[in-house]
């Protein structure tokens, strides 16, 4: 099975800053796949040289097979970037803007294509407005169609639902799953990681240009076994005994790391011990943030799993 | 070919939507340069025998015209894109440096080509400019234009700010341009100027324009025509260079 997108040993430095080191990624046609990282940690970067926007310092990139540096013409034409910077052309309509995209990798008759976009990006009442005039928003979903001209197999969008209203972004989703569907392999960055838990089926998490994390979802929450505890106890003190499992709390709850259920029964006993009266008890499970937590924590001792370690 | 052709499109149509600004403007400002020289140099200066002052400053005035507005295109294009960010829908695309070069310059030469036009015609309905081969100056018009598109691009490219895009502009291809002789004949230069004339690229478009007029010129066309073509060549060649490597373009 080709891969989509294989990143092998890449290297990018900007004068004396190491943006990415020693990055090894494969991301098989077909995924719906999710790269997070804190600001700075090289996302961009890694997709821009994907897109060959940047050149890495060494190491290679290839997009379904071809090379990015070698091969640009056809790698190019098999893949679809959403920048992360809002920017259009403030000479052209939207409509322009999309017929002159398709030009670009050679595609005369877009039309039918290009209409159909639009109406999935609820854009065909501002075909005809020039770009300039759009809000923030309008622009986002432009740049998602002028991705999306070619029918590229590959889709990478750098945080598309920045700044963009609820509406929008379900509907993005929605038109994006689609598209996963239909034989698309997606690659998407977002800082909203509940997006990324339901949407995408493996994750990569960077860190100062380093891939800390590459597995499932699945098996990412299934690592951290146990369970958050949350209380409200009258007097709302936590008995000394149960302050090893303290996590961070919110305002009038404490919340306790459990590894497993097993342990709610000593949590109980140490509460009826200190007669301390539990007003009310909510039992969390771990998601996607507690992984990204966790692991972007560097061993801090926030997390579920470091605590219960 | 689409691509390359869509870009060119892109580009021509990028001028022509404000074309108020990009073609009709720079014709008022050289029809303005030639009435107030003609009206104060008119009775002084006799550049070539036989050839009122007016008349000899025409073909000069249209292929400064031509020359300082298709490195404007290519140039301003450029910046604006950077700046703005939108370069990266054409960085994006799989159009190869060749395809860009050629698209930039062939507008510049089109915006070139269209203000020279302009010009050409409003004087006609004032003065009796002779056209004594329509070949030599259509050759220099398109080599010049071609050669400043190409440039544009180098400054467009290199330019980080609009600033240091109108100090290129201002200290480069200015003084090239009023030092090259569109104002006078360099005959009528001591002998140390004139040979540091010679050393310029723009004399000889505008010298070689102009023998395309009147069948006078400082020196042959063939040899104007081949250095200017020559710097052409070498100019492309690097602008070329310029694309591939990415050079400030992609990082
Ligand atoms: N052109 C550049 N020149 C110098 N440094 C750069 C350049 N582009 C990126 N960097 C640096 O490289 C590092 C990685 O940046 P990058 O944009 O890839 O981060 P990111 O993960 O996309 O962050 P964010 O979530 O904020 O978008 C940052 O420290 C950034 O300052
Ligand atoms: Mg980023």
């Amino acid at each position: 099975m080709t891969l989509a997108i294989e990143v092998k040993q890449l290297h990018k430095r900007f004068s004396n800053l190491q943006a990415l080191g020693c990055v090894d990624l494969e991301i098989e046609a077909g995924e719906f796949f999710a790269l997070l990282g804190p600001n700075g940690a090289g996302k961009t970067t890694l997709i821009n040289i994907i897109a060959g926007l940047t050149l890495p310092s060494s190491g290679s990139a290839r997009v379904m097979g071809y090379d990015v540096v070698a091969a640009y013409r056809q790698a190019r034409r098999m893949l679809g970037v959403v920048p992360q910077e809002l920017v259009f052309d403030p000479f052209f309509t939207v409509h322009e803007t999309l017929v002159i995209q398709s030009g670009y990798y050679g595609l005369k008759n877009n039309g039918r294509w290009i209409d159909e976009i639009l109406h999935h990006l609820d854009l065909t009442g501002r075909a005809g407005a020039n770009m300039r005039t759009l809000s923030g928003g309008m622009k986002r979903r432009v740049l998602v169609a002028q991705a999306l001209v070619h029918k590229p197999p590959v889709i990478v969008l750098d945080e598309p639902t920045a700044g963009v209203d609820v509406e929008l972004r379900q509907g993005l989703w929605r038109f994006m799953k689609q598209l996963n569907r239909d034989g698309h392999t997606i690659m998407l960055t977002t800082h909203y990681l509940d997006e990324a838990e339901a949407l995408c089926n493996r994750v990569a998490m960077l860190k100062q240009g380093h891939i800390v994390v590459l597995d499932s979802i699945r098996n990412l929450i299934n690592s951290l076994s146990g369970c958050l505890l949350r209380l409200r106890l009258v007097p709302d003190v936590l008995p000394p005994a149960l302050l090893p499992l303290a996590n961070s709390g919110e305002e009038g709850y404490h919340i306790l790391a459990l590894k497993d259920y097993s342990q709610l029964e000593g949590v109980m006993t140490a509460l009826r011990m200190a007669g301390t009266q539990v007003l009310e008890m909510g039992v969390l499970q771990p998601d996607l943030e507690d992984v990204f937590v966790t692991i972007m924590g560097g061993g801090g001792s926030k997390g579920p799993a470091t605590v219960l370690a | 070919m689409t691509g390359f052709f869509t870009l060119l499109y892109k580009e021509l149509l990028r001028f022509w939507k404000v074309g108020f600004q990009t073609v009709f403007a720079p014709i008022v400002s050289t029809l303005l340069y030639l009435m107030i020289f003609s009206h104060v140099l008119e009775e002084h200066v006799e550049a070539y025998p036989g050839v009122a002052y007016t008349v000899f400053l025409v073909p000069g005035l249209i292929m400064m015209s031509m020359l300082q507005n298709a490195f404007a295109n290519s140039s301003s294009s450029l910046i604006q894109s950077k700046v703005t960010g939108n370069l990266v829908f054409v960085l994006l695309s799989p159009l190869s440096h060749t395809e860009v070069f050629f698209a930039y310059v062939l507008a510049s030469v089109a915006r070139g080509l269209a203000v020279g036009m302009g010009v050409y015609l409003v004087t006609l309905a004032f003065f009796d400019v002779p056209l004594a081969s329509f070949t030599w100056v259509f050759m220099f018009a398109l080599m010049g234009s071609a050669l400043l598109g190409a440039i544009g691009v180098i400054a467009g490219i290199w330019a980080e700010k609009f600033d240091q895009l109108a100090a290129f502009q201002n200290f480069v291809i200015l003084p090239l341009t009023f030092l090259s002789g569109v104002f006078y004949t360099i005959r009528s230069l001591p002998p140390f100027w004139q040979g540091l004339s010679h050393l310029n690229p723009f004399f000889y478009m505008i010298d070689g324009f102009r023998y395309g007029f009147f069948s006078v010129s400082d020196t042959s066309p063939y040899i104007s025509l081949g250095i200017v073509a020559t710097c052409f060549v070498g100019v492309s060649w690097l602008t070329l260079l310029m694309l591939k490597t990415g050079y400030k373009i992609r990082h």
